[in-house]
């Protein structure tokens, strides 16, 4: 999938010239304009993606060598940042390449809500149901989402910002030996 | 005897009618025809509700099925055959309180005869909200969370959390920590493949592996015991260094170990590795490609096991392994027998680098310089109220961690355990992911355990290693 | 020379307890780090068996004493509170180690503050995990109070 012969003209291309972007990365960048390369440096190399995006830019990356789905999970800047409150974290990996890619979507709203890649990558469901379970976010296209951590009739997202921790005052009662 | 049961079901039949029967000695007569196996009258029908026996006259029985009843013909297609025409399947709901399944695992197999069908894995029921905690514990206590996560691989949850939060601080540590970190993780992955065949001969009927396979592990744990002060849960690596020097005499501890673990390795072969009710049951059981791997994002053992050449030691070197001669074990089929031989093989490399750290164990410091995260020693505490001050604010307060996000992943015994650590500049973790190998493996299971005998769906449980702590967090 | 007398007296409780501590039978109700150190203390290392109690039941059915060894979710706590229902009478829980007992460090919306908010415990076991001598201190400790009737509430 990759090119070598293109990926040197990439290079000067890519919004970030100082360190060399490898083949893969600059073949993506070069293949969906619609994404933010944010940083890539020390083995991290992010990008951002708005969240109708995902699903093209998931299948893109694994056309770029990317096969292997390592994670999902979400981050919520709750009052931390300016514009949408969570943030949800795709971790990718390239044997082919020894190559890592991680793609950000900030998704926002009281139901907030971004497709689901488990059309890409079947792996994605069981990282999505538990997204789904502790952050509320909902995962459009998902087969079963549903809670899995937590019981089925549990009410709330503990893993919100603004969800308390839920611990119990912690009481210290006698205590009785057996002689 | 056919000829006779079927004519006394006729007469039953002319005489009793629907209705019951008048006599006591009819009704006995009647009992005794019911419990010779005939067809019932309706009336005992009703009296037991439990449904018809479903057994034909045998002058209607083909043959074969009366050769099969009688156990002069063994033919397993039949079963499937039956089965097939039938289309009806029983769900068995398996945990999550089961010896076989390491843990809190349930699964709910849908069952034709003896063949899994489908399979939902059922988790969280040891959820314990670990990333919630973490938010709530400085960096410095982070590793007494993460360390109770995958409880069999302890060092490499701490090692993970550290590595992270270490590339947040862009801190670098002196060699002896790194040498300090690569033995103690090294022996843990042997103590907790130690674990899994222990646990995997019990699951296929090899008790005695179970007691060997612990007998070993003792030998590790006193050792963890004797550097950490506890046997599990270290909290022995931590950011900026490792807790305290390795105690006096490990250097004897690390020879004993180096060389009576292959012993017993030499022994699992013999008991294992030939035994034909072993190769029975794990040959060509559970076999898992790897692109079904890639689709699931399975690694670690059952990844090399279907013959890829990927181990985060070799490929993303961390902590100073790559100075150490090694190699990779790889199997080629990708069933339970090969992850047998694979982790098997790893225990032996594993043991390997440990040799060679304690050869070339660096001197120096076993903690980071960098003052804003390495607490003072013991003594200067005494001498100094700089040193006292520092002392109190790290433990208290912590060190602030810059800005940023960072995904660090290392080779647990497991496959890759990613820790995803986001600060926002405070002294807490903003959010704590950890991303687990035995997460992924779990649901993989469905694809692993379809159209096996549930017999094998133990021994394939057992083959992805999975840790419940590690799976629920 | 007279034969020693061929009886003893004693009452019917002390001798059922007698019985009762010499075969208290486990469930394996083994949830995390704990259950590792309870494999431990039944294994040849630190055998377990010296005190009559190597055999450990998969099903509570046949299980009198219950060592809840690990941290109990709130998903979890309904299942532990059937299995310990399905345990015949009369029966022991020990809590072992400090997420059983009181939740240890993880006081969050996850876990069950201490499994004595689910099942009666007669003993608890400090650490994290305990290590097999802890436990078997526990189980010395639980022979004990049946013995003399303490933790027999029948």
């Amino acid at each position: 999938m990759t090119d070598d012969a293109a990926a040197p003209e990439e290079e000067v291309v890519a919004p970030e010239p100082s360190p060399p972007l490898p083949p893969p990365l600059a073949a993506l960048v070069e293949a969906f304009p619609a994404a933010t390369l944010e940083h890539s440096a020390a083995g991290q190399n992010v990008f951002r993606v708005e969240a109708s995006h995902l699903v093209e830019f998931a299948q893109a990356a694994r056309d770029a060598g990317f096969e292997m789905f390592i994670d999902l999970t979400a981050v919520d800047y709750y009052r931390q940042r300016p514009g949408p409150r969570y943030d949800v974290v795709v971790v990718l990996l390239s044997l082919q390449h020894n190559l890592r890619l991680r793609i950000l979507v900030a998704v926002d709203g009281d139901v907030p809500a971004a497709p689901s890649i488990t059309g890409v990558y079947p792996g994605a469901n069981f990282y999505e149901r538990e997204v789904y379970d502790l952050f509320g976010i909902d995962f459009t296209g998902h087969p079963d989402l549903t809670r899995i951590m937590l019981p089925d009739d549990w009410e709330g997202h503990p893993l919100r910002k603004d969800t308390p921790v839920g611990s119990v005052p912690i009481q210290f009662r006698g205590t009785h030996k057996v002689e | 005897m056919s000829e006779d049961t079927s004519t006394q079901d006729t007469t039953t039949e002319e005489t009793s009618g629907e209705t019951a029967p008048a006599s006591e000695s009819e009704r006995r007569r009647l009992q005794e025809i019911w419990a010779a196996g005939t067809e019932e009258p309706a009336w005992v029908t009703a009296a037991t509700a439990e449904g018809a026996q479903l057994m034909l006259p045998r002058d209607q029985a083909s043959p074969v099925e009366v050769a099969e009843e009688g156990g002069t013909l063994v033919n397993d297609d039949r079963l499937y055959e039956l089965e097939a025409a039938e289309e009806e399947t029983t769900i068995l709901n398996m945990g999550p309180q089961h010896p076989s399944t390491h843990g809190v695992l349930r699964l709910q197999l849908e069952l034709e005869g003896e063949i899994v069908r489908r399979v939902k894995p059922v988790i969280g029921y040891l959820h314990t909200g670990m990333e919630k905690t973490g938010e709530t514990l400085t960096f410095l206590q982070g590793p007494t969370n993460v360390t109770r996560m995958d409880y069999l691989a302890p060092f490499h949850n701490e090692l993970c959390f550290s590595l992270a939060t270490e590339a947040l601080l862009g801190i670098d540590l002196p060699p002896r920590a790194l040498a300090i970190r690569v033995l103690m993780t090294e022996l843990n992955r042997v103590s907790s493949h130690l674990t899994w065949v222990a646990t995997q001969g019990m699951d296929l009927g090899a008790v005695s592996m179970m007691i060997y396979g612990i007998r070993e592990r003792e030998l590790l744990l006193a050792f963890f015991e004797k550097t950490t002060g506890l046997r599990m849960n270290h909290n022995y690596i931590r950011p900026g260094g490792v807790a305290a020097d390795l105690p006096d005499g490990w250097q004897e501890d690390v020879a004993e170990i180096v060389e009576a673990i292959p012993k017993g390795l030499d022994d699992y072969h013999d008991l294992l590795t030939h035994n034909p009710i072993f190769l029975g049951r794990t040959e060509g059981v559970g076999v898992i490609t790897a692109q079904e791997c890639f689709a699931y994002g399975i690694t670690g053992p059952p990844l090399r096991a279907a013959g890829v050449d990927w181990d985060l030691r070799k490929t993303q070197p961390y902590s100073g392994i790559e100075h150490y001669d090694f190699e990779v074990p790889l199997g080629q089929h990708g069933d339970v027998y090969n992850r047998y031989l694979v982790r098997m093989e790893e225990m032996r490399q594993s043991l390997r680098i440990a040799a060679q750290v304690a050869e070339s164990m660096p001197d120096g410091d076993y903690r980071s310089e960098d003052l804003k995260v390495t607490p003072p020693p013991r003594k200067r505490i005494d001498e100094s109220m700089e040193a006292l001050i520092h002392h109190f604010k790290i433990f208290t307060e912590g060190f602030k961690v810059p800005a940023g996000e960072h995904y660090q992943a290392i080779e647990g015994p497991r496959g890759e355990l990613g820790h995803y650590v986001v600060s926002v500049g405070d002294a807490k973790p903003w959010r704590l992911h950890c991303r687990t190998p035995s997460f992924a493996a779990i649901q993989a299971l469905p694809t692993l355990m379809a159209d096996q005998l549930i017999a094998d769906s133990v021994a394939i449980i057992a083959s992805i290693d999975p840790v419940l702590g590690d799976v629920d967090r | 020379m007279a034969e020693p007398p061929g009886f003893l007296t004693t009452t019917i409780n002390s001798i059922a307890n007698w019985a009762r501590y010499q075969s208290s039978w486990g469930a394996t109700f083994g949830l995390a780090c704990c259950a590792i150190e309870m494999m431990h203390t039944g294994a040849a290392h630190n055998d377990l068996a010296r005190f009559g109690m190597e055999v450990f039941r998969a099903s509570p059915r046949q299980a009198d004493l219950m060592i809840v060894a690990g941290r109990v979710s709130q998903k979890m706590a309904p299942v532990l509170r059937q299995v310990y229902d399905q345990m015949p009478e009369p029966k022991w829980v020990i809590s072992m180690g400090a997420c059983a007992s009181t939740g240890g460090m993880f006081n969050n919306y996850a876990l069950v503050q201490g499994v004595d908010q689910v099942v009666p415990v007669d003993v608890y076991v400090p650490g994290c995990p305990p290590g097999p001598q802890s436990l078997m201190h526990a189980i010395l400790t639980l022979h004990e109070g049946i013995k003399s009737g303490e933790f027999v509430h029948v």
